[in-house]
């Protein structure tokens, strides 16, 4: 016993092994992009040009995304970002240009086709289901991903059960990862804003997409849940490589967390470039703070 | 009794391989952990831990919430000799400066990012802590940090280890003694560090079983895990009492799903400090007000019934057959869905501690059928020091000496605890450990108090706080400025209340309006008012206080002791009491020195006997900024009551 009692004050004064030098703690959100490889342009957008009528929504916009990064589209208030958004998503059919996904060259897509590709977005003014539960809401997301009938579905039977088993199973990590717990079972509607929000993210990231397009992730929060959704975005696309494109307004949270930054005005390209380079941009100062002379 | 806490892991893995001992929500399932499970689990960990280095007499730090695989750690540090700490997950990353470098600790496991995070912070403070691991591993997988990895890493070592040195795990866990010190655990300290309360085997298991014994629990209980681990309260129940009884420990999804976990586990013995308890009958208040008028005239109807009839049937007493009748009507439509609704059908027994419980919260839930009960201990006891038996439950007693514990009292009134579960030793730190703990074996509480007629042990303050009043009616009677504060506070009109007495003649005390509550009661009378100094001010406030304070006096009146108490005057304060201007602490608790200095004023005239006093107070707004509040206030008198006379 007094052996045993020696042995651990002797080995308490001496710390174990292996020894620990004082390390800086090198934080990983420090280097964003060093702890991702980010690869080749998987999204090219070529010559885009769009316009209802006589009003020129976009006008020649050429921009390209890379696997695994975070590409943001910034820009005052009309100025064809969501507009932009709805090319790549196969809302909009520009009249020119070309859009090329993994190597495939669109002159425009139509919705599902973008969708059976693996890119899902979320929506600025939300389109949940507003009556269905959270785990419903994002089950929808499991659509494209059933296989079984119908029919069997509506009767849980055989394959459709084991089916939905599956996917409820995935869903449950996308609850688990999104930290929506507790609301599981809740009617959408009685949820506050910014947990809706979150939803519609989950909703996104049940179709295992390739490419996340997320317009205006932080449109109408407060302070912590833009904090909440910046976290988010960072480790959905840490945690499965999601490469996202997103579109926002308010400029502080895009500098943090994006790789490289489009900027567009009146619908033509003003700047691109990692958020450093839009940020000393003067066309992207004039735009957003306007000029005086 | 000879065991420790790793043995009796082996002894209910060997007796009882399949039964559950431990269940966690994940995915949206219960995945249970059985006893034989649990015991491959710690015995990986603990060759694991070996194998990093951990030896007999070393810390391991464990920060986290309630998980499985921590309590899990927690018996696989005690199974090597090696003393487990839990930290509070929710504390900052420097108040993990002390604790760690006080216990030389060169080993943390952390729950995930969050607590990882926070011991990189610090490990420029603390060099000696080498390995650092993780359960989950979400986040972390980029880190590349010198000895950090996950707690799989540690299992998957562990299990190596184990196939080279398979009789390892066993010859430690019996070399392990009852007096060997089973876990530490740091008090938050208001002033200076924090105190590592050291406990032993022995201490630990003897108060858990004394617990168990005297509410006759089994290995059939159910618990919800979900107060912080590092809190030894929580500690008790979901570790000491679970080994030493065999139930299920049930860990809760994440924080924000105890409620909807608990209605699914339906735990039989429960734990949760007075502001829980409020919380939820808050919320059951809110969403009967939002409920049709049938239902809201029906839940009136019965809890009226409840209040009146419940109590007794609590406590044993016969009914008449028409109570009885109305009653079980009551269960049927009433109390049965809201047990269930609040998680708390299968309840057999439910503590409440750690801070004095209003009667009307704690008798709302005694009267609809939940044996909520009060318990009295600290870290330094291991918790179980006084328990109120079934049938013998006062809102303002906190139970009986259980098995094993002597209580007396100091001459100041000071409650002096001997128990076989009293701490070892205060860590690295005899100075304090003398403080508290005298020669022959008393532990200082700290907490003043009394044995009432009926045996039941009464707190009234802690014992630094009480005085004696002097001069008067009442001369050397006890003045126990938090147990009369606490008595108005109950009011749900009073937010909070100062009471002076001490060295004086009589009790005097200022008196903060709860804004909400009185502004909706002076609504519903029509009572307009500008503000809150206008309404503080109102003589129609005056009175509804004056009816709280006097209902106090009748209540303290009842006790010999405390009757000297009575509040002969008091005024509302023009202004809300505020940590911001330093009246109270960031906890919430008044600080009555300041505010007796900062008020001298107003303390002067409730004792020279004025009606009004005019008084000027600077405020500071929450951007800094400061103004002026004047105001003339009124001072009013209360009438007191003559002490009653027990009959002999």
């Amino acid at each position: 016993m007094t052996a045993a009692v020696a042995t651990a004050m002797r080995s308490a004064t001496m710390p174990a092994e292996p020894a620990s030098a004082p390390a800086t703690p090198a934080h990983a959100q420090d280097a964003p992009a060093a702890r991702r490889r980010i690869g080749d342009v998987i999204l090219d957008v070529r010559n885009i040009s769009l316009s209802f009528g006589g009003v020129k929504a976009l006008t020649d916009i050429s921009f390209d995304v890379r696997e695994h990064e975070i590409r943001a589209i910034i820009g005052p208030n009309g100025a064809g970002k969501s507009s932009m958004l709805n090319c790549i998503n196969g809302v909009y059919a520009p009249q020119q240009g070309s859009i090329t996904f993994r190597g495939r060259t669109f002159k425009h897509m139509n919705s599902r086709q973008v969708a059976e590709m693996g890119i899902a977005r979320t929506f600025q003014n939300l389109a949940l289901f507003k009556g269905m539960s959270v785990l419903d809401n994002i089950m929808t997301g499991r659509n494209l991903k059933m296989k079984s009938n119908l029919f069997l579905q509506a009767l849980r039977w055989g394959p459709a059960e084991r089916e939905e088993i599956e996917h409820r199973e995935f869903v449950e990590r996308i609850i688990d990862f999104l930290e929506i717990q507790a609301w599981r079972k809740t009617p959408v509607g009685r949820l506050p804003y910014g947990l809706q929000k979150r939803v519609d993210l989950g909703r996104a990231l049940a179709m295992e997409p390739q490419v996340l397009l997320l317009d205006e992730p932080m449109a109408g929060m407060n302070l912590e849940e833009k904090q909440d959704m910046c976290r988010f975005i960072l480790d959905v696309n840490d945690e499965f490589g999601t490469t996202i494109v997103l579109i926002e307004h308010d400029m502080g949270v895009v500098m943090d967390i994006s790789d490289r930054v489009v900027v567009l005005d009146y619908g033509k390209k003003i700047g691109d470039g990692t958020p450093d380079e839009v940020r000393n941009n003067e066309d992207v100062i004039r735009a957003y703070l306007g000029t005086s002379h | 009794m000879q065991t420790t806490f790793p043995r009796l892991l082996l002894e209910h893995a060997r007796r009882r391989p399949d039964a559950p001992a431990l269940r966690e929500k994940e995915y949206g399932i219960w995945q249970t952990c059985t006893w034989a499970q649990l015991e491959q689990l710690v015995r990986e960990l603990a060759c694991g831990l070996a194998d990093a280095g951990l030896r007999r007499g070393q810390h391991l730090v464990i920060i986290g919430e309630n998980r499985p695989r921590l309590y899990a750690t927690m018996l696989a540090a005690q199974a090597l000799g090696a003393v487990p700490v839990p930290l509070y997950q929710d504390a900052v990353a420097a108040e993990f400066v002390f604790p760690i470098n006080n216990a030389e600790v060169a080993f943390a496991v952390a729950e995930d990012q969050e607590q990882v995070d926070k011991l990189l912070e610090i490990r420029p403070q603390c060099p000696q802590l080498g390995r650092i691991w993780y359960d989950d591993p979400r986040g972390l997988r980029n880190y590349a940090e010198p000895g950090l990895a996950s707690l799989d890493a540690l299992i998957e070592s562990g299990r190596r280890r184990h196939e080279r040195e398979p009789g390892f795990f066993d010859a430690e866990v019996e070399q392990g003694q009852p007096d060997d010190v089973a876990a530490m655990f740091f008090t938050s300290g208001t002033t200076g560090h924090p105190k590592g309360v050291v406990h032993t085997h022995r201490a630990l298991l003897d108060r858990a079983q004394a617990g168990a014994k005297f509410d006759r629990l089994t290995e059939r209980e159910e618990v919800l895990a979900y107060l912080p681990p590092a809190w030894i309260g929580q500690n008790c129940f979901s570790f000491a009492q679970w080994l030493a009884c065999g139930y299920v420990v049930n860990c809760p999804e994440s924080a924000s799903t105890v409620t909807i976990d608990m209605k699914e586990i339906g735990p039989t013995y429960y734990f949760a400090p007075p502001r829980i308890f409020e919380g939820l009958l808050t919320s059951v208040m809110i969403r009967m007000e939002d409920a049709g008028r049938f239902k809201r005239w029906l839940f009136h109807t019965f809890m009226k019934v409840a209040r009146r009839v419940g109590p007794a049937r609590m406590a044993g007493q016969p009914l008449s057959v028409a109570d009885q009748l109305l009653y079980a009507l009551g269960d049927v439509l009433i109390y049965g869905p809201l047990r269930n609704n609040l998680g708390m059908s299968r309840i057999r027994v439910a503590y409440t501690a750690g801070e004095a419980i209003g009667p009307d919260l704690f008798t709302f839930y005694r009267s609809i059928g939940i044996n909520l009960k009060q318990l009295y201990g600290s870290t330094e006891t291991a918790v179980f020091v006084c328990l109120q038996p079934d049938h013998e439950v006062k809102a303002d007693t906190v139970g009986v000496p259980i098995e094993g514990v002597e209580i007396k009292l100091d001459d100041n009134g000071e409650i002096l605890i001997r128990s076989p579960g009293l701490l070892k030793e205060y860590y690295k730190n005899p100075q304090a450990t003398a403080e508290i703990k005298t020669a022959d074996g008393w532990y200082r509480s700290g907490d003043a108090g009394f044995i009432d007629a009926s045996g039941h042990l009464k707190i009234i303050d802690r014992a630094k706080d009480v005085g004696r009043l002097r001069g008067g009616a009442h001369d050397g009677a006890m003045f126990a400025p938090k147990y009369i504060e606490n008595k108005l506070k109950f009011f749900p009109h009073i937010k909070e209340a100062v009471a002076f007495g001490d060295g004086r003649e009589k009790v005097c005390a200022f008196i903060n309006i709860d804004f909400e509550a009185v502004g909706n009661w002076a609504e519903r009378r029509n009572l307009p008012y500008a503000g809150y100094t206008d309404l503080a001010g109102k003589p129609e406030v005056y009175e509804l206080i004056r009816e709280c304070v006097e209902q106090v006096n009748a209540d303290l009146c009842a006790d010999e002791k405390l009757a000297g108490c009575q509040i002969s005057r008091f005024l509302i304060l023009h202004k809300e009491l505020d940590a911001d201007d330093g009246e109270l602490t960031r906890t919430r608790k008044v600080r009555r020195g300041y505010i007796a200095e900062k008020y001298q004023v107003l303390v002067d005239a409730l004792y020279a006997g004025r009606t009004s006093q005019y008084i000027e107070t600077q405020v500071r707004f929450e951007d800094g900024r400061t103004g002026i509040v004047s105001a003339d206030l009124r001072i009013a008198d209360a009438k007191t009551f003559p002490p009653m006379r027990r009959a002999a």
